[in-house]
């Protein structure tokens, strides 16, 4: 009984409802009219945020466009060859392949304990009043310009290594097979240590916020047990350790990517020598130095093939980088800036 | 078992201790660039370093006014192109947060900050330089803007997200529509956010110098034709870096000087307003 007063009811309702109204088929075409504008807003955000998808897709495209003569003539051998002959116009990335991993692995192999060691004090034994400023210090360096990098490396610190360090470093290592050579200042070592400093910041920043992102209750849980700060440092470094390992990817990817401070103190001579006083040459700072010198199409080709590589690998890489840590600090559920 | 006790003792101040050292390794470039810079730099700067010309190679004296108007110029195409795309692209993000398309952008953002700057100055040669013939401000400032799309948009799209929830709600419960919402209600909340983002990427694109290095190419002239090879301080520090005169080195720091305090500056004031929130 209830129930069928219920529905007269909502019936009644239904019709006071029309009557003011209109019609569920009006009602419809007078929300739509009003939904014109959001319809047409949405779609115009829609279409910019589809503009970055198409602008990636056509850099990758229009790379390989360019890259394709010389793609075509070496083939796989462009990264076998030692070969950068612009006269006879052969040409194989090899020795700057070699140089950028070289450069890149060992400023990764110096920076990644250092920003640990950074990443941990800032975020573990840091009083909340130093933390924001030390952050700040470390993320200005990140500001500055490569240019200057450069500058400093070329005015400053080449030739400090040239004067001090590294006949230093002969004589006592001489033996040993990084040591060896007569020491330019210009060359690997200085490519290494700006390329550390430069590093440096996204590395520490991003493992900082992984490790902020660890609950207390881990950290509760070790200093309940009795361990040291240390010890529990330990414990949250090894819940952490994805994370940092995504940091050193990014890290990695910078340094492979990086352009006028390499070019500026590494020497620009395409060799391959283990040793950190010879110099080398990277693949951005071929394509910085000689774009512009590159007479003929083939030569130019082989430079946009290069550029192409860089392309796919800091893609890659930054892809697993960003991947590992989105899902780590997706675990602990805390929203954390990258 | 005391001996143990105080070797973990030990092992824990040792530890906390490498960790404050390697706190001040890291910090102790910064502070030797800026002295270096400083040093170096401040013996070139004078008025006349603002407003003259740079003088033929050899002669000393002689200023980077033509490189100050060429960045500023390359700056300002890189707006024009970013900041729209930029700011519609992270409001698209904003609203539609769990779609599939918003993820991919969101990705692909990320990657695109990734990518060496060298290679979207290789892009904006092929996209604009070849079609063109001849290097020209255009194809610098689309270079840099691409640098900074991605900037501009995620910060765009972190400070539309920092807006509370019940503004959106407390506006539709009045009956505006959606987009009215977002455009005249929710952003201009974000704006400050929103304009710290966009001077924090243009100080990005500033320092930029690769990808300009054959798109913009630089030139030691006046010239402000959109068409025409233009000139930028990042380019004239490294030309004036590896000149063999003296007195361009020292130019070389002055404009390197008058960089960074203009980066840093930006920087410095975009931590201090995004640290309030």
């Amino acid at each position: 009984m209830a129930k069928i007063q219920e529905l007269n009811h909502q019936k009644e309702n239904r019709e006071i409802l029309t009557s003011t109204f209109g019609s569920v088929e009006q009602q419809n075409k007078i929300r739509k009219s009003r939904n014109i504008g959001d319809f047409i807003f949405n779609n115009i955000t829609k279409i910019f945020a589809f503009l970055i998808v198409l602008l990636v897709i056509m850099m990758a495209l229009m790379m390989y466009q360019q890259a394709v003569p010389s793609i075509q003539k070496f083939g796989w051998g462009f990264l076998t060859s030692l070969d950068w002959d612009p006269v006879q116009e052969n040409f194989g990335a090899l020795p700057f392949i070699f140089g950028t991993l070289y450069s890149s692995l060992l400023a990764i192999l110096i920076a990644l304990p250092l920003s640990i060691g950074v990443a941990i004090f800032l975020s573990e034994f840091t009083p909340k009043w130093l933390e924001g400023p030390l952050s700040m210090l470390v993320e200005l360096l990140a500001a500055i310009p490569s240019i200057v990098y450069g500058l400093f490396g070329m005015f400053v610190i080449a030739p400090w290594l040239r004067r001090d360090i590294e006949p230093f470093l002969g004589e006592k290592l001489g033996a040993v097979f990084l040591f060896k050579g007569p020491p330019y200042g210009l060359g690997m070592l200085a490519a290494v240590l700006i390329l550390t400093i430069m590093i440096l910041p996204i590395i520490t920043s991003i493992s900082r916020d992984v490790l902020k992102a660890i609950p207390d209750t881990q950290r509760e849980a070790s200093y309940a047990l009795g361990a040291t700060k240390w010890e529990t440092v330990k414990i949250i470094l090894s819940s952490g350790r994805t994370g940092i390992l995504g940091a050193a990817l990014l890290g990695l990817g910078r340094a492979i990517g990086e352009t006028m401070a390499v070019t500026m103190v590494i020497g620009n001579h395409p060799q391959i020598s283990f040793s950190l006083f010879a110099p080398g040459y990277t693949m951005p700072s071929v394509i910085a130095n000689e774009f512009t010198e590159a007479t003929s199409d083939l030569y130019l080709s082989a430079l946009i093939e290069i550029a192409f590589l860089l392309f796919i690998i800091t893609i890659i890489l930054n892809s697993i980088a960003r991947l590992i840590v989105w899902s780590i600090t997706r675990k602990y559920s805390k929203g954390v800036e990258v | 078992m005391i001996s143990y006790y105080k070797w973990r003792q030990f092992k824990n101040r040792t530890m906390i201790a490498l960790c404050f050292i390697s706190v001040l390794i890291a910090i102790l470039p910064l502070f030797l660039i800026l002295a270096y810079t400083i040093s170096k730099g401040i013996s070139a700067i004078s008025l006349d370093f603002f407003i003259k010309m740079p003088k033929p190679p050899g002669e000393s004296g002689g200023g980077i006014a033509n490189a100050l108007i060429g960045t500023g110029i390359l700056l300002g195409l890189g707006s024009i192109v970013s900041l729209p795309a930029g700011i519609l692209s992270g409001i698209y993000l904003s609203e539609n947060r769990n779609s599939i398309l918003a993820s991919v952008v969101r990705f692909l953002t990320e990657v695109l900050n990734g990518i060496p700057s060298i290679v979207v100055g290789v892009f904006a040669y092929v996209l604009i330089v070849v079609p063109m013939h001849r290097f020209s401000a255009i194809a610098g400032g689309f270079a840099l803007a691409i640098l900074m799309l991605p900037i501009v948009t995620r910060t765009t799209e972190e400070m539309l997200n920092l807006v509370p929830y019940s503004f959106r709600e407390a506006s539709l419960a009045l009956g505006i529509p959606k987009w009215k919402t977002t455009l005249f209600i929710i952003f201009p909340t974000a704006l400050k956010g929103v304009f710290t983002g966009i001077l924090l990427s243009i100080a990005r694109a500033a320092g930029e110098t690769a990808p300009l290095l054959f798109t913009s190419l630089g030139n030691r002239f006046w010239s402000t034709q959109l068409d025409q090879p233009i000139a930028s301080l990042t380019v004239l520090i490294f030309d004036y870096a590896k000149a063999p005169f003296d007195d361009w080195n020292r130019q070389a720091w002055g404009a390197a000087l008058v960089l960074v305090v203009i980066i840093l500056f930006i920087n410095i004031i975009f931590r201090l307003i995004s640290r309030k929130k």
